[in-house]
């Protein structure tokens, strides 16, 4: 079971949490004028990335709020949370060649049981 | 003790070759799906000078992960014929294949528990039955004739309401399926390369033409993808997207037991689904884990969950032992059916998305790929599964018949 730090209440088990799906996916500013394949690509498509994976989380039994997570989806680490809106703490690094993350919100070795 | 002890080892069921520099067709993948794909390619298309990759060893992935059940109970026309079709191949290919891998049709029952479950589980047998697939609706006193271990008393969370029940459903022993599809495309000249992992594509504009391993790049003029959870991996590589989702998937056996067990009792809103193997263990499939996942391991409130959803239908269970637990990685779509066809990639072709419910599809999975990947046109079983439809918005919504939710 993950142990997910919340932003607001601390770490909890994953079983207070809902899972949301990847982050960062805004709605279409102009649906209507979307074509079916772009329509298709808002609707069924997302990232189903190996690795470093930027997602949505709710604390559905605490806080009731949503915020985004940073996790490996190999070895399941929480590399860092976030609030919703703000950029994902890891892709200036990317943008320059650096492999470590930044993290905003740094997870204690303990953050997550692997 | 030495080696000069140990009996001569048996005859290997296929050949272990190093990789050619060219094929007419790769597919990717040595699971199930890969394996007939390959098998029907050589047998009903005459492509034999063609190799399966696999990254791991033969039939190590889901293949080995999943809880055998077979059946065809699906509600609409698209689902019904293509599962019906895997079903009547699983019925004539112990035989084509010369391998008795046990298969079993002891039926399958899909237990209701509540009225909504009710109704969706009679519309579905009405749709069966016009479909051409056996199914019945029986009454919780029938469910009890035919699985006596059953709690089917109204002091659980939620009773046993009825169930649809399929007759020619069942099981078979997983492993040796794969081991009898690899022995026939062997025997057929496919070469069955494991420890391969592909790495790259190499493609002449919109044209794939070669893929590139860890074992060096090879040519082909084709390329079949049958990756399950790492489809979208490979999409990647070859630069186009699939609506797929990859969650861990988990499931346990019990240690082996006295038949107590006559048939499969699966429950899609309590969250179980149980039968018991030849040797003997109780094997048991929990739901998927909520998060996307490719680490083949879940949490444990999944088992949690499942372990006591499976205590309270059969009260007998309480004192058996858990002998492992495992994880496989699904690859879902929205609409909980498979995608078969073709893909932006000229002369790719993409077979995934079977989900929760790959091992039942094995056989028609094959055949309707290695049509596609032979003609270049799908199969017309295949058709509808087509990638297309998720533009189109003709989905087929099988999340009712799917019975592991996601």
């Amino acid at each position: 079971m993950l142990l997910i730090p919340c932003p607001n209440c601390g770490p909890r088990d994953e079983t207070e949490f809902h899972y949301g799906g990847q982050a960062h996916v805004a709605y279409p500013e102009n649906p209507a004028e979307l074509t079916d394949r772009e329509w298709a690509e808002y609707l069924f498509y997302r990232d189903n990335t190996k690795g470093a994976f930027a997602e949505r989380w709710l604390h559905s039994t605490g806080c009731r709020q949503w915020f985004n997570m940073l996790r490996d989806t190999v070895t399941y680490d929480i590399q860092a949370v976030y609030p919703m809106g703000q950029p994902r703490p890891d892709k200036e690094n990317t943008a320059t060649g650096t492999t470590a993350p930044t993290v905003t919100t740094p997870v204690s070795p303990e953050g997550a049981i692997k | 003790m030495t080696t000069e002890h140990l009996p001569e080892h048996p005859d290997f069921l296929w050949r272990n070759p190093d990789p050619k520099k060219s094929y007419d067709a790769v597919i990717v993948g040595g699971g199930g799906h890969g394996l007939a794909t390959a098998y029907y390619l050589a047998k009903n298309h005459g492509m034999t000078n063609i190799a399966i990759l696999e990254k791991g060893w033969l039939a190590g992935g889901n293949m080995a992960r999943n809880t055998t059940i077979i059946r065809s109970n699906y509600l609409w026309d698209e689902s019904a014929a293509i599962y019906e079709h895997a079903l009547k191949l699983w019925e004539i290919l112990p035989e084509e294949l010369e391998y008795d891998f046990l298969f079993s049709q002891r039926g399958v029952m899909n237990l209701a528990h509540t009225l909504g479950d009710v109704r969706e589980s009679v519309r579905r047998v009405g749709a069966n039955k016009l479909n051409g697939v056996d199914a019945e609706w029986l009454d919780p006193q029938q469910v009890k004739e035919l699985c006596p271990i059953l709690n089917i008393n109204d002091n659980i969370r939620y009773p046993v309401m009825g169930a649809t029940y399929q007759p020619r459903a069942g099981i078979a022993k997983h492993d040796h399926v794969a081991w009898a599809f690899a022995r026939k495309c062997d025997e057929l000249g496919v070469d069955i390369i494991q420890n391969c992992e592909v790495t790259g594509f190499v493609k002449d504009g919109n044209k794939v033409v070669g893929v590139k391993t860890n074992r060096g790049t090879i040519n082909t003029e084709k390329v079949g993808l049958c990756a399950a959870g790492h489809s979208s991996v490979l999409a990647e590589m070859a630069g186009f997207r699939l609506p797929i989702q990859s969650h861990p998937l988990q499931a346990l056996v019990s240690e082996l037991h006295e038949p107590v067990h006559p048939t499969v009792v699966m429950s899609n809103h309590v969250h179980v689904y149980v039968s018991q193997a030849h040797k003997g263990e109780l094997v048991m499939g929990a739901g998927v884990d909520s998060y996307n996942g490719y680490g083949q391991r879940g949490s444990f409130h999944v088992i949690e969950h499942q372990m006591a959803a499976a205590v309270e239908l059969f009260p007998i269970f309480a004192r058996a032992h858990v002998l492992r637990t495992w994880g496989g990685i699904v690859d879902t779509t929205l609409d909980a059916s498979p995608i078969v066809g073709t893909t932006p990639v000229e002369n790719m072709f993409v077979n995934c998305g079977w989900g929760t419910g790959g091992f039942k599809g094995t056989p028609a999975a094959g055949l309707t790929f290695a049509h596609t990947i032979a003609t270049g046109e799908p199969h017309k079983l295949n058709k509808p599964f087509a990638l297309e439809r998720f533009e189109t918005g003709a989905l087929i919504d099988e999340h009712g018949a799917a019975a592991v939710a996601h």
